[in-house]
């Protein structure tokens, strides 16, 4: 899921952190509303003294958690990416500030998504998610009876619609910025199964993991928290009611169901909708090919020390030895495959010089094949590439 | 005897979720005095220390500390003034090194520069960590990081030093360690705990909080005698502890 | 090796780029990934010149082959992905060994293989010639904004508290027999989850609590600050003005 540096191509990928950025900004000023009055007190937190310790604390988790891993069966498991978790349990300022936060580090210190694709993997991952699953979780909160099941089905369809909204705007940014001209119909009926069984897992984890935490601690869950008792005081043994001194913060207003349930339905429209054409992201292939890896990941763990440190480097028990290998396998590929492209390009362009024909220019820009061909590098030179 | 360094009257509390802890607290610690809170796990000790530096507020009742009301209107010197040390070295110690983490308190307060420094190298001068300085808290050990999160406290030269169950979770040595620290500061100490011996080692006077109220207040050595009084509030010494046999803890003032 | 304070990539040692401050080194793999990523994928020579580039620096750094070879791995998932492109993409396809290949996906993959290795080995020397603790106060430096380093720095503080603490719980239920298997123990895993989120979420409070007892009231205290000279600008940006140049011939060649 986490898009590396030249997936996306330079002016789209800068677009989108302007994007990400603006998101952020608008973010840490949410952020800073939604905690304010939410610490256990409901009084000392003055707002946003209390966001970074614990939007630091939900980051962590958020991080732990998607090395948590959910058997699918056949030796594959699944793991959260927690955006619609996030947004549910926090708030969606908090939500896309933590998962924003986990990807930033994921980058600088993991080298997991690209420093330039940052911009990318934030907006689909961070922004989108919680953009999408928080309106449908609210609407449906507020629609829905009050019961913790309503909670635990609005975590499920929020987080169901999360994972194609996603997707979806990958697929935009690929369709604008894409450095491959794959055909957008082919690719959907490659990973339309795929993509139902990310999303729908996704929703499966999301709801018993919000239905876990409204069980027990039904405050914590922002949108649906909890109401106040009156104060008593014990007096020779028995209780007497204390004179009421604080007056109960407003949960939100409560008027405004029409514009609620006219959201909801229009997000599950669009939604719904949009998820048709979702599938058409190239990025289901890819967690298929995490999620196995992911599935190693898990076994490592437990004699490793430090859990955010084999990060790195985990998936197979001789790690030093296996990491070593893929990597030169790795670096392999790439070059196996740029000495293809070289040698493919060069032949057809010595082929067919004389119709002058670009056969590799299939997108604006290109340069002609001859380019390549004139490049006196030889593609074996490519073995630097990381030595 | 001047002001009470903290007094605390009529204090009744409950959480969000509706939990109710402290159901009318009394009682004043003199300056200079080195007093024990016992009481039974969920018996409303935490609460009790959230409500001293103005942390839970929103119940009933009031704390003063040497004087000054807890409030919004003095909550930065509040804080100052009362030093708290959590049970959980992690929770205190947030920051990536321990100079950071013990300069954190002083930084807030305006302290920069050379002042800083020395005001840092002093306490943790004090608890005997000052080789520790540029490591991060999560490579030292239990007792070390407990006798770090002190530190943290003791930089801010604090009225009252509050510690939430100091010996807990520390072998015999470090236990022993951090008692003749905490013995050797010259502040008015409020020690939360249900480590009885503990309590008798280091506090002259002993407050027993039960169900959410103070059910005794006395001399250590004599609350921990009266059998009826420790059965009643799930108090227990450990196997073969008496504390009659046990020299009282010396006063100080 | 040491945990959370220096992670695993990062590398100890005393070589030059090691020396650099953080902040010149983010701008400078920042600039470079940039450059890369805005080259066109036909300069092939364009690629090797670069990767030639971040060998020197790997040499200057000394860090071994053998070293940024494994980190590369994380790119694998991607490699799978680049070998699948030459079958899928549209556009005129050339017959090799039989198969049927797309030009435009074969420029694709190796598109994405050389900008994403790249990217990721650029990355790596980053992070394995600077510390946590300095990234950290590299990003501050580069004016991001104090409150996302600020949950930065908290999420790296209690990245292995909480990793660990998850770590525990499968302890505790593979202790207790339980072995997730298939989708039907789902639910068990989503109350560990949702057990690790109260968890995280009451320590995030005890830790404002801590910091609000010494004075915190929304921003952090600056007690550390890096600095730069000119000399050391220059050093770090030499990287990215090399790759740029090269990148400008290989949009002119």
């Amino acid at each position: 899921m986490h898009a590396p540096d030249g997936f996306i191509d330079a002016s789209v990928s800068a677009a989108a952190g302007a994007v990400a950025a603006a998101a952020v900004a608008v973010s840490l000023r949410g952020a800073r509303r939604e905690q304010g009055g939410t610490s256990r007190s409901g009084t000392a937190g003055s707002g946003g003294e209390l966001t970074a310790p614990l939007a630091g604390l939900v980051a962590a988790f958020i991080f732990a958690v998607q090395m948590l891993n959910f058997p699918v069966g056949a030796g594959t498991s699944g793991h959260l990416l927690g955006g619609a978790l996030a947004a549910i349990l926090v708030g969606p300022y908090t939500g896309v500030l933590c998962v924003s936060v986990v990807l930033l580090m994921q980058a600088v210190l993991f080298a997991d998504g690209g420093l330039t694709a940052l911009g990318v993997n934030i907006t689909t991952m961070a922004i989108t998610t919680a953009v999408v699953a928080y309106p449908v979780f609210r609407g449906l909160v507020k629609v829905l009876p009050r019961t913790r099941r309503s909670v635990t089905a609005a975590s499920f369809v929020a987080a169901l619609l999360s994972v194609p909204a996603s997707a979806v705007v990958f697929t935009l940014l690929y369709a604008v910025g894409g450095t491959t001209d794959v055909s957008i119909g082919k690719v959907a009926t490659a990973m339309v199964g795929v993509h139902l069984v990310i999303g729908l897992g996704e929703a499966v984890i999301t709801a018993l993991t919000v239905g876990a935490v409204v069980a027990v601690r039904p405050d914590l869950v922002y949108g649906a928290r909890g109401l106040r008792q009156k104060l008593r005081l014990r007096v020779d043994g028995e209780l007497v009611d204390a004179p009421d001194t604080t007056e109960p913060e407003p949960v939100g207003a409560r008027s405004r169901k029409g514009i609620w349930i006219g959201g909801l339905v229009t997000s599950l429209v669009l939604a719904g909708f949009v998820s048709f054409y979702a599938s058409a992201d190239p990025d289901g292939l890819e967690r298929v090919a995490t999620d196995h890896g992911i599935d190693e990941k898990a076994r490592e763990h437990a004699n490793a020390d430090s859990p955010l440190a084999d990060y790195g480097v985990e998936d197979v028990d001789d790690a030093r030895l296996s990491g070593g290998l893929a990597g030169v396998i790795g670096v392999g590929v790439t070059v196996v495959a740029g000495t293809g492209v070289f040698w493919v390009v060069r032949r057809r362009g010595t082929d067919r010089k004389a119709d002058a024909a670009a056969p590799g220019d299939t997108t604006p820009g290109n340069a002609p094949p001859g380019d390549a061909a004139r490049s006196d590098a030889s593609p074996s030179d490519t073995s630097d590439t990381g030595v | 005897m001047s002001t009470a360094s903290l007094e605390v009257s009529g204090l009744a509390f409950a959480y969000p979720d509706g939990h109710q802890a402290l159901f009318g607290v009394d009682f004043s610690v003199a300056r200079g005095e080195r007093v024990a809170l016992l009481g039974p796990n969920g018996a409303g000790k935490t609460t009790l220390v959230l409500h001293l530096n103005g942390i839970l507020t929103g119940g009933t009742g009031t704390v003063t500390v040497a004087g000054l009301p807890v409030g919004k209107q003095h909550m930065a010197e509040i804080r100052r003034r009362v030093g708290i040390v959590f049970q959980d070295p992690d929770d205190q110690l947030f920051m990536p090194t321990v100079r950071e983490d013990v300069a954190f308190g002083p930084a807030a307060a305006g302290l920069r520069g050379p002042e800083l420094e020395e005001r840092v190298d002093r306490a943790l001068g004090r608890v005997g960590m000052a080789e520790f300085k540029d490591r991060p808290p999560h490579h030292l050990s239990f007792g070390q990081r407990r006798r770090v999160a002190v530190a943290t406290v003791l930089a801010m030269e604090p009225e009252i030093l509050v510690l939430d169950e100091p010996s807990s979770n520390l072998d015999p040595a470090s236990r022993r360690e951090l008692a003749d620290i905490l013995r050797s500061l010259d502040v008015t100490l409020l020690m939360v705990t249900h480590d009885l011996p503990y309590a008798l080692e280091l506090c002259p006077r002993s407050l027993v909080l039960s169900d959410g109220v103070i059910a005794a207040d006395g001399g250590t050595a004599d609350l921990l005698a009266d059998d009826a009084l420790m059965r009643a509030h799930r108090l227990e010494l450990p196997y073969g502890f008496d504390p009659r046999s046990v020299p009282a803890a010396p006063g100080r003032s | 090796m040491g945990a959370g304070h220096a992670h695993r990539l990062y590398r100890h040692g005393h070589s030059p780029v090691h020396a650099l401050p953080p902040h010149t080194k983010l701008a400078a793999v920042l600039a470079l990934v940039v450059v890369v990523v805005s080259t066109p994928r036909e300069a092939m020579w364009a690629f090797a010149v670069y990767a030639g580039l971040l060998a020197l620096v790997a040499y200057a750094a000394r860090v071994p082959a053998v070293f940024l070879l494994e980190r590369l791995l994380i790119e694998v998932p991607f490699v799978a992905f680049a070998v699948l492109l030459p079958f899928v993409a549209e556009g005129e396809r050339v017959g090799v060994l039989g198969l049927s290949l797309s030009v435009n996906g074969l420029w694709g993959a190796w598109n994405v293989l050389a900008k994403g290795t790249l990217g990721v080995a650029a990355s790596v020397l980053l992070a394995s010639t600077t510390e946590l603790r300095e990234l950290l106060l590299g990003l501050q430096r580069l004016r991001l904004p104090p409150l996302l380093v600020q949950i930065a720095s908290f999420m790296v503080r209690y990245g292995d508290v909480v990793t660990d603490e998850m770590r525990r719980m499968r302890i505790a239920r593979e202790s207790r027999g339980f072995e997730a298997r298939g989708v039907r123990h789902w639910g068990v895993l989503a109350k560990s989850a949702g057990a690790l989120f109260i968890r995280s979420y009451e320590r995030g409070e005890r830790v404002h609590l801590a910091m609000v007892s010494r004075g915190y009231s929304g921003s952090m205290p600056v007690i550390d600050e890096v600095t730069a000279s000119r000399t050391q600008w220059s050093y770090a940006l030499a990287l990215p003005c090399a790759a740029f140049v090269v990148c400008l011939l290989g949009w002119t060649l």
